[in-house]
């Protein structure tokens, strides 16, 4: 004999309505990109305007957003001319470009010495960490006093802030590779140079690009530092002319026109991450700067 | 009737029948560091085409004879003989597979496959090996995955392909350290069901690591039972059930009652 039992249905309340319901997000959170970064442009834009309107403050130490975009123009112009400003940017763009090739090759190097071989890490990364602690850009007269007034102190100094992130992404990249990955090389009878090489140096590069990335950042910054203290003919004389002038939207102009050119290495140091670490989402744009 | 021979521990030895491929006597590893005996006396012998299983509380030393066996750290005491050569190193004759695929992002399914080629005889060699690679990944079922990269394959697929890259050197024997663990419990067991089959066909010697007792039954000859503290073999249990091995043979009166003696086995020694 069994017994069954009904189970009543769930009283529901008629008024209650559909079980059909929408999520609720943030209008804010909707704006298309473009929009939301052209609506913040415009309202830093607006409060500079509204700054300079009331002359709170001297408009000689702040200039009106007119007066930079015009400036902003005549700097394009003569840059596009081929004026003068073209061989200084020439020159910063030089100087930017070895600095970094060699703190490439610096970094790159120090950060295999010291991720790869315990000798390195023993008795060399202690001294590397602290050179990095120590305010790298008071070592510009040092540069200047040894290689002079010329690109090479200035190359010196950006390559010398560049390295050690290079240097910190090298041997952290190569301490990537798990125990699975190690003990595999280990029974394919694979050397130290193919462990390296074939493992260990391809396992580590979204941290190499990192250490990259910030290097690239540095090189513009140790660049422009030196040419504040070590003059020279290029676009940070000119930004320091134009200070001493207080030309001030001349400043914020070549200010601007240097950004490019950072952004420029760093667009192309992303680039290549994404061609060469295919396998490795990394978000786009994302800085670790 | 259920076959157990029985050892007394520290003398434990294990026979096969069949032609044998690797032979350890007396085999013992004492770390210096610390003076932990993490195996001792460890005497056993792997016939031609068998498949052993090892099984035991963690700490009972089995990683470090699977270590040992693999040539990837030295004993301190015994001999380890492979095909009539010592083992003083990673050999070309021994394949080995870990609970992790560990595919290569960076490499396509048909070059992870041919790497341990690669390392050894260079890129010609590796190149050559290719044909060999798209053979093996037919058994396996990946045939049409060849240029296909690691990211793109589940977790079973992933496992496929390192049993690829395992067999690439035509090893003589294969250890096998957890090699379905990290899987569901429905890919590992079709997964062994194939590692079954492949070894089957290709009369392979298996030796494999496991945390599961229904595992080491289903797939083996013989389950080696460990001991911990200091790691040693306890006791060596002869599995007589038919091949082919199914899936449904674990609802047999049989398996359950060779799972139960092993566990048992483990409960006295995890009691002691």
């Amino acid at each position: 004999m069994t017994a069954t039992t009904v189970t009543p249905r769930l009283e529901e309340d008629p008024a209650a309505g559909d079980t059909i319901w929408t999520e609720r997000t943030s209008w804010l959170d909707s704006v298309p990109r473009a929009v939301s970064m052209a609506v913040v442009f415009a309202v830093f834009v607006g409060l500079w305007q509204f700054v300079s309107w009331l002359e709170v403050v001297s408009p000689i130490i702040l200039p009106t957003p007119g007066e930079t975009l015009a400036d902003l123009i005549f700097v394009g112009q003569n840059l596009l001319s081929g004026g003068y400003m073209l061989p200084a940017l020439w020159i910063t763009m030089k100087e930017v470009f070895y600095g970094f090739a060699l703190a490439i090759f610096l970094g790159f190097s120090l950060g295999v010495l010291v991720g790869e071989t315990s000798f390195g890490e023993r008795a060399i990364m202690p001294y590397l960490v602290a050179i990095d602690t120590m305010p790298k850009v008071a070592f510009a007269p040092l540069f200047v006093a040894w290689l002079g007034f010329g690109i090479e102190s200035k190359v010196a100094l950006a390559a010398f802030i560049a390295t050690f992130p290079i240097i910190v992404g090298t041997a952290a990249g190569l301490h990537v590779a798990d125990e699975n990955a190690r003990m595999l090389f280990k029974t394919m009878g694979a050397t130290r140079m193919q462990t390296l090489i074939q493992m260990k140096l391809p396992m580590g590069l979204p941290q190499i690009f990192t250490g990259l990335k910030i290097g690239a950042v540095g090189v513009m910054a140790g660049a422009i530092t030196g040419e504040f203290l070590g003059g020279g003919k290029g676009f940070g004389e000119l930004i320091r002319v134009a200070a001493s002038q207080l030309n001030t939207p001349r400043v914020f102009s070549l200010i601007l026109y240097l950004s490019l050119l950072g952004l420029a290495l760093f667009a192309s140091v992303s680039w290549l991450q994404r061609k060469i670490v295919f396998w490795h989402k990394d978000r786009v744009g994302e800085t670790h700067a | 009737m259920i076959l157990l021979s029985t050892a007394t521990p520290g003398t434990a030895t294990a026979d096969s029948p069949r032609a044998l491929v690797y032979e350890l006597s007396d085999v013992g590893k004492t770390y210096a560091r610390n003076k932990v005996v993490a195996l001792e006396n460890v005497s056993l012998t792997l016939g031609k085409g068998s498949f052993s299983s090892v099984i035991g509380s963690s700490g009972c030393g089995k990683s470090t004879l699977l270590k040992i066996m693999a040539g990837l750290i030295p004993p301190t005491t015994g001999r380890v003989v492979l095909q009539g050569r010592p083992v003083t190193g990673a050999r070309r004759d021994i394949g080995m597979m870990f609970q992790q695929a560990t595919l290569f992002p960076w490499l396509t399914t048909v070059e992870n496959i041919v790497l341990p080629i690669r390392i050894r005889d260079g890129r010609a060699a590796a190149a050559r090996a290719r044909e060999q690679a798209h053979d093996l990944l037919e058994v396996v079922g990946l045939k049409g995955f060849e240029t296909v990269y690691p990211n793109e394959l589940s977790g079973g697929m992933a496992q496929r392909a390192s049993i690829c890259r395992m067999l690439i050197t035509e090893p003589a024997v294969l250890l096998l350290d957890e090699p379905f663990s990290a899987l569901d419990e429905l890919s590992r067991d079709f997964m062994n069901m194939e590692l079954q089959r492949i070894c089957t066909e290709r009369d392979a010697t298996a030796f494999l690591v496991t945390h599961s007792i229904p595992e080491a039954v289903i797939l083996s000859d013989r389950v080696l039972v460990m001991k911990p503290r200091p790691g040693r073999l306890a006791e060596i249990v002869e599995i007589d059930l038919p091949r082919p091995r199914t899936l449904d043979m674990v609802t047999t009166p049989k398996f359950g009652k060779l799972v139960d003696y092993i566990r048992n086995l483990l409960d006295k020694e995890a009691d002691a």
